[in-house]
């Protein structure tokens, strides 16, 4: 174009130069080609399998199938937990775009109030397993359920769950023996088979519901789906149905359940019913109840406050938790304690004045009965209750030999096989106030301890079933709530553990015995009221524990002070005597004396169980029961 | 001069390779080259409609674009190189002005700023113009020069590319950007730059990338910095090399099949029927469709640069192999991205990738490359 064109173009040289370049780039080409071939072949062929499951799990999820939950029965075959069908609210969040927006819809939506919106955000925020759906409410009702379903489409990742929901058709009895299932919370699901639970929103609590929670679960099922990037599932890839959990069939009888609960008539107590040759805890009572459906949905704050603030302790299950002094139910065991230590023998006539003194102390041990029985022998001495004789056996045979002898009917331990919760109770000994309270044993507390006073703590099942051992003459029996679990009846250890009793005379547990029928059948026996046409044989034992003091942060104003240190009422049975079928421990809190105010109840209770005609309660149920015995043997 | 060098044409074509030629000859059309490049869209419309998920419509759309930019490519053609060359500098003017403008008042859509628009009549994407205009612009300028060119020369070719090149980056367009640019520089490296300067360029080119990540836009930054590590973000930036990877290599020696890709099908891949259809590609169909796409790739390159030894004049020569050179540059790019080695820019997978603009630029391209070809003088060597 301009002056300095041209002079050196050398066009020959141009096209060399361009083919030598040309040749190297296609080189370079081939080169580059080549590197590209190499990682597609170690894409492809050497990481093939990697790859290969990671876009398996991309596409393929698991979804758990959560088994339905096994039914629980009474011994008569009376559904007393059932399912009953209900709606959740669930949400996926990683579905949701806008969390705060889509919960602020949603509670437009059911109008709900503010504690119940509180309630329900802090659900929404519980950690969760990725892609599973979170329980937002439970137990949508009808009108509600129509709502969301007509603003579906603004709801993404919202959904409305058809699941089975825990019922107890009579919580108040049963409340304490079941306990309930309630929303898994954060604790558990750390602890929890993640498999097994990833469907399932409920779990036993307490009880029965959480004593067999394996078995009541069942297995969960899964089906693998395909699904796309965003979540949504296209098919079903493959299913493995979930396993229903299995029925429960328990030792309680409704029927019983329901009188003993009657009897208590809205005091605060417990009565425990076991049958000897078995174990059966019959009836296990503690009153008042309180609605264990309620926990099922999940109960209000308000509510479970009020719960929790009554003074008469609803949510406390006595019958395994309550610790009360053994009073003079003790002394059927003691006179056995003090037969097979030699101490005395069932003729020895000791005399009572009124009293007992030590014999290095001026201190006067009242009987109850101020001017004294006069000349006791043990059979008296049990039939009305005589202090002043058992102040005697327990100085003779001393604290360790009476506690251990205690020991062998199951105070002071757990020996139920699948009650949640139970307490062990108090054994005095001179080993254990030391380790206690590091002081020695005086004598006198051995003479308090002779009449069930003083350090003694003993629950209502325990009492049941160290009278039920009793009334097997020694052989011990495992009590337990559980009769059959599953349809194959998988029977629990009923035996077990704990040695039976053996005494050197078998004829000692007759002169007990005598002396105990005498308590509920003899002139003077001090529950001698409840005998009146008794029409079998009964023994019995009343008992009144003291009430020494109020409980802690426990408020009262003058006149339920006054109730509420009244003594609570016990009362111990079994009948028939020659061939025990129920065993019965009564207490009544602060109803005064035990034969006055507990004694009537077992008698009731021991009616109901031996003399009900009705063809479709125990009797139908024993015969069955034998027909058992014979295939077994 | 025209009527001579078309009847010295003429009779070489009768001369050395038959009726057969001559007529394709006289459509100024190369047939392999177009036999390949008509195998490459056939087969990626096959593709395409698979990455689509089976829409017809994306498929006939693709066809339908392919038709024009074969109507493009085949009119260009007819052009003489001469004639290309003297319209070289008001293309690539035009274009520097209307990347100014995008510049100036673009559409501000999507956070870039790339469209020019009229509304209702056309979108135009003037940084496609500069792909061909700027290497073009540069041999225009050295083919007259002495070669190897100057120092002088050099820097005139710098600001040749610099200008449109910055330009297209601040929009920002660092793919386009860098494939203007690579065009651009083969076109020098054709021309015989010398290996000293290759050299000093080199140095110096590594000593700017520094400078070039302080220039660079956020997400630019987080794409490398994603492609050098992407398990450090696996749901944000990191999911698409991962789930590119994932499908690339489940893919294994047979492919899953036509349309039964999962990682495509079900939506794990993102952008799978534009940018990242070479990973639908690979896991339908396995190393063995890969390799015959990159070997079709390969082919198309080696005919082009044949193609562009055969042409008479430098401008020819050089504006040809640029354009067949920056061809493999986005095969390369492209599959090195969705095979996880390079890192994630915005380039397609030539004549396979859903795109009109690129396909038509493409063509466009080869349709220089046939006029380079087929217009011949007979000039001693």
């Amino acid at each position: 174009m301009r002056k300095r064109r041209d002079p050196i173009k050398d066009t020959a040289r141009e096209v060399r130069v361009f083919r030598a370049r040309s040749l190297l780039a296609a080189l370079l080409v081939l080169l580059m080609a080549g590197g590209l071939g190499a990682r597609l072949f170690y894409l492809q062929v050497v990481e093939h399998d990697v790859f290969t499951t990671r876009s398996e799990k991309n596409r393929v999820r698991v979804e758990p199938l959560p088994p339905t939950r096994g039914l629980i029965y009474d011994r008569q075959g009376q559904l007393v937990a059932e399912n009953r069908p209900t709606y959740n609210l669930t949400i996926v969040r990683e579905r949701v775009e806008d969390l705060d927006a889509t919960l602020d819809r949603v509670v437009d939506i059911l109008g709900l109030d503010e504690t119940q919106v509180e309630a329900f955000r802090k659900r929404s925020r519980q950690r969760q397993r990725p892609y599973q759906p979170a329980l937002l409410m439970s137990d949508l009702n009808e009108r509600q359920i129509a709502r969301l379903a007509v603003n579906r489409y603004r709801l993404p990742g919202v959904e409305v769950e058809a699941q089975w929901l825990r019922h107890y058709p009579d919580p108040q009895i049963m409340s304490h023996v079941l306990g309930y299932v309630g929303r898994i919370n954060e604790q558990e699901l750390a602890t929890l088979d993640n498999g097994n639970y990833a469907g399932t929103h409920y779990i036993g609590k307490t009880g029965i519901e959480k004593q067999y929670e394996e078995a009541l679960h069942g297995q969960a099922g899964l089906r693998k789906v395909e699904t796309n990037a965003r979540g949504r599932v296209l098919r079903e890839l493959e299913r493995t149905p979930p396993e229903p959990g299995k029925d429960l069939t328990l030792t309680i009888d409704t029927r019983l359940q329901q009188m003993a609960y009657d009897l208590l008539d809205g005091r605060r107590g417990s009565i425990v019913a076991i049958q000897p040759q078995t174990g059966d805890i019959l009836a296990m009572v503690s009153a008042p109840g309180f609605d264990s459906n309620e926990f099922v949905t999940g109960i209000s704050y308000k509510d479970y406050q009020s719960l929790q603030q009554d003074l008469d302790l609803p949510l406390f299950n006595r019958a395994v938790r309550g610790q009360y002094p053994i009073g003079s139910t003790i002394k059927p065991f003691e006179a056995l304690a003090a037969l097979q230590n030699g101490v005395v023998t069932p003729q020895e006539v000791i005399y009572d004045p009124g009293y007992y003194k030590l014999p290095n102390d001026s201190r006067h041990y009242r009987n109850w009965l101020r001017w004294g029985h006069g000349r006791v022998d043990l059979e008296r001495a049990l039939a009305v209750s005589n202090n002043t004789y058992f102040y005697t056996m327990a100085h003779r045979l001393g604290i360790d030999a009476l506690s251990s002898f205690m020991y062998k009917f199951g105070f002071g331990e757990v020996t139920s096989l699948d009650v949640q919760g139970a307490s062990s109770g108090t054994v005095p000994s001179r080993e254990w106030k030391r380790e206690k309270y590091g002081q020695a044993w005086y004598p006198g507390e051995t003479l308090s301890a002779g009449i069930g006073q003083g350090y003694w703590m003993v629950t209502p099942l325990q009492l049941a079933t160290a009278e039920a051992t009793l009334a097997n003459r020694g052989d011990w029996v495992r009590p337990h709530l559980a009769k059959r679990v599953g349809e194959a009846s998988v029977e629990p250890p009923f035996k077990n553990t704990k040695p039976d009793v053996k005494l050197d005379k078998d004829v000692w547990w007759d002169d007990v015995f005598n002396g105990m029928q005498k308590v509920v059948s003899g002139r003077e026996g001090t529950a001698r009221h409840i005998g009146k046409g008794l029409k079998y044989e009964m023994a019995g034992k009343s008992g009144t524990a003291q009430v020494f003091s109020l409980g802690q942060n426990q408020k009262y104003d003058a006149d339920e002070l006054k109730e509420r240190l009244r003594d609570h009422a016990l009362f111990t049975a079994f009948a028939p005597v020659d061939d025990p079928q129920i065993a019965i421990a009564v207490i009544v809190e602060n109803a005064g004396g035990g034969s006055s105010h507990a004694a009537g109840l077992a008698r009731a209770l021991a009616d109901e169980w031996l003399l009900s005609d009705d063809e479709n309660t125990h009797q139908a149920e024993e015969l069955i029961e034998e027909g058992v015995e014979v295939e077994g043997t | 001069m025209k009527g001579l060098e078309w009847r010295r044409f003429s009779r070489a074509s009768a001369d050395g390779m038959g009726r057969k030629r001559s007529l394709w000859s006289r459509l100024h059309l190369d047939p392999w080259l177009l036999l390949l490049l008509l195998s490459l869209m056939g087969a990626g419309l096959v593709v395409l409609y698979s990455a689509s998920g089976m829409s017809l419509a994306v498929t006939l759309g693709q066809a339908s674009r392919f038709g024009v930019a074969l109507l493009a490519m085949f009119v260009i053609a007819q052009f003489s190189p001469s004639t290309l060359c003297r319209w070289t500098p008001i293309g690539y003017f035009i274009g520097v002005a209307m990347l100014v403008a995008v510049e100036v008042m673009g559409d501000m859509g999507m956070g870039a700023q790339r469209w020019l628009e009229i509304p209702g009549i056309i979108r135009f994407q003037p940084s496609e113009l500069m792909k061909l205009a700027v290497p073009m612009m540069v041999a225009a300028y050295l083919y007259k020069r002495p070669l190897p060119p100057s120092m002088r020369d050099l820097l005139i070719c710098v600001l040749i590319i610099g200008v449109p090149v910055m330009l297209i980056m601040r929009q920002p367009d660092l793919g386009t950007s860098l494939l203007v640019a690579c065009a651009a520089v083969f076109v020098i490296f054709l021309a015989g730059l010398s290996w000293r300067v290759i050299g000093l360029l080199t140095v110096l080119l590594a000593s700017a990338l520094p400078l070039l990540w302080f220039n660079m836009h956020e997400y630019q930054r987080q794409r490398v910095l994603t492609f050098l590590n992407p398990e450090s973000d696996p749901l944000g930036a990191g999911w698409n090399i991962i789930q590119s990877k994932t499908a690339i290599g489940s893919g294994g020696v047979f492919g899953k099949g036509w349309g039964l890709g999962t990682q495509s099908q079900l939506e794990f891949l993102p952008e799978r029927h534009t940018d990242f259809i070479g990973a639908v590609l690979g896991e339908e169909w396995g190393l063995i469709g890969m390799l015959v796409f990159l070997a079709l790739y390969v082919l198309i390159v080696g005919r082009g640069l044949f193609l562009a030894n055969t042409a008479q004049d430098t401008f020819g020569r050089l504006v040809g192999g640029g354009i067949v050179l920056t061809f493999f540059i986005y095969v390369f790019v492209n599959i090195g991205m969705v095979s996880g080695i390079l890192p994630v820019v915005g380039i397609p997978l030539p004549l396979v990738s859903f795109g009109g603009t690129s396909s038509v630029t493409l063509l466009v391209g080869f349709g220089i490359l046939m006029s380079v070809h087929s217009h011949r003088r007979l000039l001693p060597r």
